[in-house]
């Protein structure tokens, strides 16, 4: 179960989109998501999830493992639906004791649901069609022009890098914790949310420990290959704007064009 | 300057709190290592190995005394980022040293820190990732790769900043024995390409691949010498709890047998090659 979660994974190949320059990745992502919100019907949706496709399939990442990343949402996608559902007042479609569903109430659930779907799939195209340290590099030249108001815009980087470096590391290490546990009697998976809750804290413990561990360990390692920062550093590779970046700008602006247009016409 | 570690009256104090009195975890230390020497440090734990490592690259700073690494003083700041490059570092767990999610550009984390132009570090990457058999895995990330190639990336990593001496700090201690048959594979090829090498270890096997062991004991240089010297006082060796390794311990009892054995095998491999003379 651990293992399903792909946000954060980098899937490596070597399409368009993987060559594209971070920083536009970036910027799509953004404009990706900000669309997303803006969109208020079903066709904005559809031509949204048609560029999303057809990103995809430029990116040869399969739609499995895309789907994969969908599965640790999918408690709060059922959550939101039925609220929805359930929630909103309007013309009632069937009715039992005080649980009503209602037309408007159905609509909205399924345009949530897709805004949902679609916005967590489209990030996490972000983060698999670029390696981790190309992200945090692009990242950290969209913030250097804040550093003049003291955002430690290469700290800021670094982290994340280191972040997403030790998710998978982590995860074994919560796994491997959790085999000991359930070796020594342990139960995860009967009882209720409660006790279900209850029953991780044993797991949380040790893995903060072990977190700080691991910490403590790369602090050294980092220092030992002369890391001090991100003064005077230079980088295997170099960001510069190809054509197929300035390409990418103006498909980006033309789908935002038909985003806003056709939100405001329909 | 024959020497590219040059330890004089060494003495590390710690403390594990501040109302306890300090713990002294190296006692008065001399050596000197020779560039283009390979050198095993072997003791039990808590005999003070690895906080001599530690204290090899400026990592932890003598208490008392004076270290020098390719003629700087590891207490000189100015000088301890030519420290570290001079004296690169493995550690232990292959896992908690990798920086990066890909190999390659964890490989480059090193030259990076150092500013090297980004044309030169991606030759160097190539070229440390090739010396370590890893070239094929430059685009993976390093969770999918097993121990002995996360511990070969990590090497990789030390190589690519061209330092002298390399110091390996328990390197294999987390491996299989097939991932430590490739780490000492590894170790061996880049002492003979001239890289000196200084090995913190705790498998005889691998002490008898060096030319020189120290074995460390309560934070002092206990016995000092060629491995044949050394493996030879094997009564001296087992007094701090240590073995001698098996082909060590077997020409013994064989001598005691009258079967004469030259005292330089110490090696299995050699001891093979010496008994099948008698098939």
């Amino acid at each position: 179960m651990l293992r399903d979660i792909t946000l954060g994974q980098y899937f490596p190949g070597n399409s368009w989109i993987h060559r594209l320059d971070p920083r536009i990745k970036i910027m799509a992502t953004l404009l990706f998501i900000i669309e997303l919100f803006i969109v208020d019907n079903f066709i904005g949706f559809l031509i949204a999830a048609v560029v999303l496709g057809i990103i995809v399939a430029v990116s040869k990442v399969p739609v499995s493992y895309i789907l994969r990343g969908l599965k640790p949402i999918l408690l709060i996608l059922v959550f939101t639906f039925a609220l929805n559902m359930f929630m909103v007042k309007g013309r009632i479609l069937w009715q039992w004791k005080f649980l009503h569903i209602t037309a408007e109430g159905l609509e909205l659930a399924v345009f949530m649901a897709i805004r949902l779907i679609l916005l967590l799939m489209g990030s996490s195209m972000l983060t698999l069609c670029t390696r981790p340290i190309a992200l945090t590099d692009g990242i950290e030249r969209l913030l250097s022009p804040f550093k003049k108001i003291g955002l430690p815009a290469h700290d800021i980087a670094m982290m994340m890098t280191i972040a997403l470096r030790f998710i998978p590391t982590l995860l074994e290490e919560a796994d491997k914790i959790m085999k000991a546990q359930q070796a020594r009697g342990a139960d995860f998976e009967t009882g209720n949310l409660m006790q279900r809750a209850k029953s991780l804290i044993p797991i949380l413990v040790p893995l903060f420990v072990s977190a700080f561990r691991i910490a403590q360990d790369l602090a050294m390692a980092m220092e030992a290959r002369c890391y001090r920062g991100g003064e005077n550093r230079t980088r295997m590779n170099e960001m510069k704007f190809k054509g197929r970046d300035y390409a990418a700008i103006v498909m980006m602006l033309l789908f935002a064009a038909v985003i806003i247009i056709e939100s405001k016409v329909l | 300057m024959d020497s590219i570690i040059r330890i004089e009256n060494l003495i590390f104090e710690y403390q594990r709190d501040e109302t306890e009195k300090p713990v002294r975890a190296l006692k008065d230390i001399n050596l000197e290592i020779k560039r283009g020497s390979f050198t095993a440090v072997l003791g039990k734990n808590g005999s003070g190995k690895s906080t001599l490592a530690k204290n090899l690259n400026g990592l932890l700073l003598p208490t008392g005394g004076t270290i020098y690494v390719n003629g700087y003083d590891t207490k000189d700041e100015e000088h301890i980022w030519d420290v570290r490059q001079s004296a690169g570092m493995v550690f232990q767990n292959p896992d908690n040293q990798l920086v990066s999610a890909i190999v390659e550009d964890d490989v480059a984390f090193g030259p990076e820190n150092l500013g090297i132009e980004p044309a030169e570090i991606r030759r160097r990457v190539d070229k440390a990732l090739n010396d370590v058999n890893m070239g094929a895995f430059k685009g993976k990330a390093p969770h999918l790769l097993s121990g002995g190639q996360k511990q070969r990336i990590a090497i990789a990593g030390v190589v690519a900043m061209k330092p002298s001496c390399i110091i390996f700090d328990e390197p294999t201690a987390m491996l299989d024995p097939k991932g430590r048959n490739e780490i000492m594979k590894i170790i061996q090829e880049l002492h003979a390409e001239g890289i000196t090498v200084v090995l913190i270890t705790h498998f005889m096997e691998e002490a008898a691949c060096a030319d020189r062991v120290i074995i460390m004991h309560n934070g002092e240089v206990f016995l000092d010498g060629t491995p044949e010297e050394v493996f030879s006082q094997g009564e001296k060796v087992r007094s701090v709890n240590l073995d001698v390794p098996l082909a060590v311990e077997l020409a013994a009892k064989l001598r005691e047998e009258g079967i004469d054995i030259p005292a330089n095998i110490i090696g299995t491999e050699e001891m093979v090659e010496y008994l099948c003379q008698y098939k």
